[in-house]
Order: structure tokens, then sequence, then C-alpha cells
């Protein structure tokens, strides 16, 4: 090594930059269909679940406050985990884009480092624009307070860098010919039994699957914001959910490098 | 030979700026792994370099030659830290390729075999976030990236999606963005295949432009007159082996004989093969199937006479194919066979 090690983390962080700014460049571009992709679903489903189903009486009024974080964790995991692999899919695929930031004179670790990253600032708009508009829909909610804010965003944090690393994974472990698996048969039963339209508690009618779910990182957030925004309902205690998410953001985040560099180095 | 040791002892110790030095340098690609019925034997990996020493010296024009599969994409993949090697060292521009890939990739620039551009970004901001991942400002970047754009062409495609520009032209942008900070040692990787003549000889003016600005230059290629045209060196590379390195000049002097005339008959040619040898002017002959190919010094007045010794054993011409002294009559008598 010529360089100072200095003059090389200086160079490292500012390439670290430039690969964020691009991203932001390329979303700014994308937002609307960004919001879109991230919002509908959980907007349709506090439209029908907290607004339609009560109205017909089908349903108590306060079964939409018992949604709300559930929905709030669908949203900010699914744009976590899209903003991270859906790139990831496509850059490593037929096209191979990813090459000239692979080439960049920075570790290879930081480029995976930095869509981690972008993935967790997505998730974090995913959810902040759905708040208020939650809010609109079904009403005033008892816990959605300023006081439970900082909490909300702790957990959507937390959950956003849990979701983000599953998706560097989950990107680049599969190939782009499994791309609509990874929709139908990997997201599809994380969300439904992901604890998001019932507390963890309800599932002791089926004692089996309330301890196979624990497996499910999806669990974790929504019942972090149930203790944050819901706190009346059944909720695991708040401490078990920030460690188990710290956990699994560790344990996703060595799996995925090992596969993004088995992708990125033949 | 201790002094051929000796000398590449010296040139390691060196490692001047814009040279590689490669060393037994290996690479097996793991076999897939698909589900193996019990008892199977373990799957073999693929074998696509197999011990290969190179040297490149300082700003040379240097050409690796040789078919589909010899292993020159997965010689430029480890001297750019896209491969990693099984066994063997490998330096570029004095930098360990293996150990310190970060400092390599500051001095190298890549143009992949397939242009490969962002297509999430116009084509000038290609080039400005290409050149801040190298920790290059966009007030440095702007005038150089327009610059090279007016220089190679595509200038007025600055602003358009990359998707709108031809195959040629998103050739050129790669050359243009591997350009842009400026590396010692430029890679490209079977750069003209799919251009047309006139784009194809575009380039070559492009590169020995940068050539003569200094610039080293590794390039693949499995078109000879490309090899012979551009490259001060050539290494010839076969099924993962090198089979010679030198200038064009002096490996075509190593072509056995004048000129190959290649004759193609209805049938097996190894009698023609055989009587050929025993013709004036025939320096060497052999057949392989239809095909006979014999090196004739000069040029090639032996053909009358061959089509008679076809006549003579019962087998009528089909083809005939004179190819005078050149990497590829030499590439022909190194593999026994053709390149394309």
């Amino acid at each position: 090594m010529t360089s100072p090690p200095i003059a090389t983390r200086t160079d490292a962080l500012w390439s670290f930059g430039a690969l964020l700014r691009r991203d932001v460049r390329v979303m700014r571009r994308e937002l609307p269909f960004f919001l879109l992709r991230v919002t509908l679903q959980p907007l349709l489903m506090v439209f029908v679940f907290g607004f339609l189903l009560p109205r017909m009486n089908f349903m108590k009024a306060g079964y939409a406050g018992a949604l709300l974080p559930g929905v709030l964790a669908i949203s900010l995991t699914l744009s976590s985990v899209m903003s991270v692999a859906l790139p990831m899919v496509t850059d490593f695929g037929f096209t191979g884009e990813i090459e000239d930031r692979l080439l960049a004179p920075i570790p290879m670790e930081f480029v995976a480092a930095e869509k981690v990253f972008g993935g967790i600032v997505q998730g974090l708009i995913a959810a902040l624009f759905l708040l208020p508009v939650a809010r609109l829909i079904m009403g005033p909610v008892a816990g959605l307070s300023v006081a439970s804010f900082g909490v909300v965003l702790l957990l959507t944090t937390l959950g956003a860098a849990a979701f983000s690393t599953f998706g560097l994974w989950l990107g680049t472990a599969i190939s782009p010919q499994q791309i609509g698996l990874m929709f139908g048969v990997f997201l599809t039963p994380l969300i439904f039994f992901g604890c998001t339209y019932y507390p963890w508690q309800g599932l002791t009618v089926l004692p089996v699957m309330k301890y196979l779910v624990l497996l499910n990182p999806l669990v974790y957030v929504s019942e972090g914001m149930r203790a944050a925004i819901t706190p009346s309902l059944p909720h695991m205690p708040l401490a078990l959910v920030i460690v188990a998410l710290v956990a699994i953001t560790t344990l996703f985040w060595f799996l995925g490098i090992r596969t993004f560099r088995k992708r990125a180095i033949s | 030979m201790r002094g051929e040791h000796a000398f590449r002892h010296h040139t390691q110790q060196k490692r001047a700026m814009g040279s590689i030095q490669t060393h037994g340098l290996r690479k097996v690609y793991a076999p897939p792994t698909p589900r193996r019925a019990k008892g199977a034997p373990p799957p073999q990996g693929v074998v696509a370099l197999e011990g290969l020493d190179l040297e490149v010296n300082d700003g040379e024009f240097f050409g690796l030659l040789g078919p589909n599969g010899a292993g020159k994409t997965t010689t430029i993949g480890i001297l750019t830290t896209r491969v990693m090697a099984t066994a063997g060292t490998a330096f570029v521009a004095g930098k360990d390729v293996i150990r310190d890939p970060v400092a390599v990739r500051r001095r190298i620039g890549v143009v992949p075999q397939r242009p490969n551009p962002d297509r999430q970004l116009r084509v000038l901001e290609n080039l400005i976030f290409h050149s801040a991942y190298f920790g290059i400002t966009k007030a440095a970047a702007l005038p150089r990236a327009t610059a090279l754009l007016e220089q190679f062409g595509i200038a007025e495609k600055a602003e358009a999606k990359v998707e709108t520009l031809s195959g040629g032209q998103q050739q050129r942008l790669m050359i243009v963005r591997a350009l842009m900070h400026e590396p010692d040692l430029l890679f490209l990787d079977e750069p003209t295949v799919g251009l047309d003549p006139q784009a194809r000889h575009d380039l070559w003016d492009i590169l020995r432009a940068q050539h003569k600005a200094g610039r080293a230059i590794v390039m693949t290629t499995h078109y000879m007159e490309e090899a012979d045209a551009l490259c001060e060196r050539v290494a010839i590379v076969d099924r993962g082996q090198l089979l010679a390195v030198d200038t064009p000049a002096a490996l075509k002097a190593r072509a056995p004989g004048g000129t190959l005339i290649e004759i193609t008959v209805d049938g097996d040619a190894a009698p023609l093969a055989a009587e050929a040898k025993t013709l004036p002017g025939v320096l060497r002959a052999e057949a392989e199937g239809p095909v006979a190919r014999i090196y004739a010094q000069g040029g090639g007045e032996p053909v009358a006479a061959l089509v008679r010794a076809a006549d003579a054993c019962g087998r009528a011409v089909t083809n005939i194919h004179l190819a005078p002294p050149s990497l590829e009559t030499l590439f022909i008598s190194l593999t026994g066979r053709k390149l394309e």
C-alpha cells in the first residue's frame, strides 16, 4: 500500500456517497411509481378493513386501529425488500449493469452496504407516507401520537434494516428466472404469517404455528408496531422485538454479503 | 533459462506502472451443483486457465488471441479483479489483484464484451456518476465528459437515454466511460464483435490514438487481422494455455512455410496430403477429414499440381483457400484448428 490509509478511507466514503446519489437520482425519477408500488396494497387494505367493512357492520370499528400496525409493517418491509432485491436481480442479470459499480475503487461490500442503506431510507419514506394517509381514511387512532412517533421511527428503521438485508440475500440468492417465485412463494406467506392481521398472542389457538412463525422477521415488525401504536392490544415486549430485529439484520447481512460476493466475483 | 528467470525477477521487482505480470495463473470454475445420485463421482470443475505466465510492458498494446473458450475472458476477468484465480499470482500496475483489488481498480479502465451502461441513467449521467465512484467531482468530470463525447462523435446524445444509442454508439460510450478516470491500463474484451466494418475501423483508430497517448492496452480478440493490425505483441492462447507470445511479425515468421493452401475434397483428404508431400515446394502437408492443409514455399505455385494430385486420388476438389503467411497459418499449425 503506497497511499496512506486515511486517504483510502475518505475515497471510499466519497464513492459510497456517489453510489447513494446515483440511487437518489434514479429514485427521484421513479418516486410516483415507487409510492404507488409500496402503498397501493396497504392503502386498499386500510380502505376496505378500516372504512368499508365497519360501515357495512361486518366488523367492529375498533378493528381498524388494530389493523394499522400490521399495514404499516407490510408497507415498510415490502418496500425495503423490493428496493434491494429487485435491483440486485436485474443488475446482476442479463444486462450486468452493476459491473461499473463493482469496478469502482472501493471494497465490493460498500456496494452492497449502500443498497441496504438505500433500502432503509425507502422503508422510512414508505412508512412516513402511509401514516398520515391512514390517519385521513381511518380517523384518529388512539396510540398514534407525537409521543409514540419516536418509537415508530425506531421500529421502522430496524424493520427496514432487517428487510433490506433480507432483500440483499433474496436478490442475490435467486436467479432472474425465479423472480415470479419470489413474490408468490416467498413474500405472500411472509405477509399472511407475519402477524399482520392478528396479534401474535392470538395464535395460541394453534400452538405449532405460534412458534413456527417466530422464524418470520415480519412478526417482530408487526408486534413492535403494535407495541408502539396500539399498546392496549396484546403484543410482544418492545425490548424483545428490538433484539430480534437487530439479530435478524446481522444474520441476513452476513448471508447476503456471502451470496453477493458469489455473484460479484466468479 | 537462468537469464530469463533473472529478467522476470527483475521486472517483477520493478512492477512498473501500466504493466502486468502473471505467474502460474490457474482458474477452475466450480461445477454446477445439481442433485447427484448416491455414489456418483463428484462433478469436475471446468479448467479455464492452466498455469498462465504473462508479461505486459509499460504502455504496450498487447493482444490476447484465441478461439472462444480459450481462456481470454477469464484472464481479463482475473486481471480486472472480477474473477478470483484458483492459483497463481497476478500484478497489474504494480498492485496484487488478489490482495489489493481496490488499488488495481483505481488504475484500470475496463470495456466489457457486451455494453453494460447504467440504463437508468442518461448518457452524460453515466459518465458523471462513473467519475464520482472514482472520487472525481462533477465540476472536474463535466468538461472531460463533454470533450470525450465530442471526440467520439456522440456529443449530441449526451442527454439521451442509453437505450436510444446504437450498438456502436454504446460501445464507444463504454470506452469513454473507461477513460473518464484516466486509467494507466485499458482492458477491452473482444471490443469489435458485432460492429460493422466501418465502426470497427473507427474503433481501431480510437485505440491507436489512446495507445499513442501513452496508455497501455490489453485487448482480447479472435480476429487475426485485428491482432496483427493493432498489437505490438500478441499472446496466442488456446484451452487455457499460452502457446506463443511475440510481435506479430516474429510470430508470422514462425509460421511454417510461406503460404497455406487449404484444399477441400469430396472425401477423405489423407491420400491427397500424402501425395502432396512428394511435390516440389511443399514443406508440410496434413489432412483432417475432407480438408488437406499444405504449407508451401513462396506463393501458391503448387496449386495446379495439387489439383491434379487430387484427381489422381479419385477426389474432386470442392474448395481451395490460400492464406499468405499470417497469424492464422501459425495458429492452425499450433493447434490444428481454425480460429473461428
